[in-house]
């Protein structure tokens, strides 16, 4: 029995880590001046929270004696979605010239576009 | 005009497009006793056809799944009636369903159930009906 409560106390760890780094994230979106931050912060954020959210029940139901085969193909697609979804996002924005924050100091990937523009219009 | 560097989301949506089919027919699968069932898994398989029509062009996939999907559709509503039909011609009342325990080669005892048929029909109706939908919405023409 003690073995059980000691993977429990390691599943309510996990999480209780994962809720803490969804605030985290939730707060940098509040806090953060641009659009680029604020994706920054909440998709590593908001990704780590939820796969130690779901990797605490993934371990909570193993020590029930159940294997969820669909938290753990849960766990693989949020982790192989949301990155992407967040680069999908900050893509779009660039691409619609939404301003960096002030004091963000250069832009390497507007010079860039500025340039394939540039030449192909001269083509 | 340079054509948009879009390798990022098509390999993830290569990945990822296996991983929902697979979750599609298993909540397909578990509706007997689990939540999940025809309706549902169809629209879980119709997503993941509309993540490969965002990710790729529409002439694309559809030439890779050349499929009239209101043919689809119409072949759903059609396995569900005769099912239905099915259970008369063996004297028993409209959608009478029976089920029954067998050995399988593989699974061993395994339950069937003539309700699977019937779900096969309303997913095939939903991947039908959803896909229809979004073809008319998404086309020029």
């Amino acid at each position: 029995m003690s073995g059980n409560n000691q993977i429990e106390l390691i599943a309510v760890l996990l999480i209780f880590v994962g809720t803490i780094f969804s605030f985290l994230s939730a707060i940098g979106l509040i806090r953060l001046p641009d659009i680029y931050t604020r994706a920054h912060a909440l998709s590593k954020g908001s990704t780590m929270g939820v796969l130690f959210i779901l990797g605490g029940t993934f371990l909570f139901f193993i020590m029930e004696g159940y294997f969820s085969i669909r938290l753990f193909l849960g766990i693989f697609f949020v982790f192989l979605t949301a990155p992407v979804s967040a680069h999908v996002i900050i893509r779009a924005a660039h691409r619609s010239n939404v301003e960096l924050a002030k004091q963000s100091v250069r832009d390497d990937l507007k010079e860039v576009r500025e340039k394939d523009l540039y030449e192909s219009r001269t083509d | 005009m340079k054509k948009p560097n879009d390798v990022i989301i098509r390999s993830v949506t290569k990945v990822a497009v296996v991983i929902i089919l697979t979750f599609a027919i298993n909540l397909f699968i578990s509706g007997h006793h689990q939540p999940g069932g025809g309706f549902i898994g169809g629209l879980a398989f119709a997503s993941a056809l509309i993540l490969l029509f965002l990710a790729f062009d529409i002439e694309t996939v559809r030439n890779h799944i050349p499929l009239d999907f209101k043919v689809v559709a119409a072949v759903g509503v059609l396995i569900s009636v005769l099912t239905g039909v099915g259970a008369m011609l063996l004297d028993h009342p409209f959608l009478f369903q029976a089920f029954g325990y067998f050995k399988l080669p593989i699974f061993g005892k395994t339950e069937l159930a003539t309700a699977v048929l019937f779900d096969i029909g309303v997913a095939l109706a939903v991947i039908g009906t959803s896909i229809t939908i979004i073809m008319t919405i998404g086309d020029d023409r």
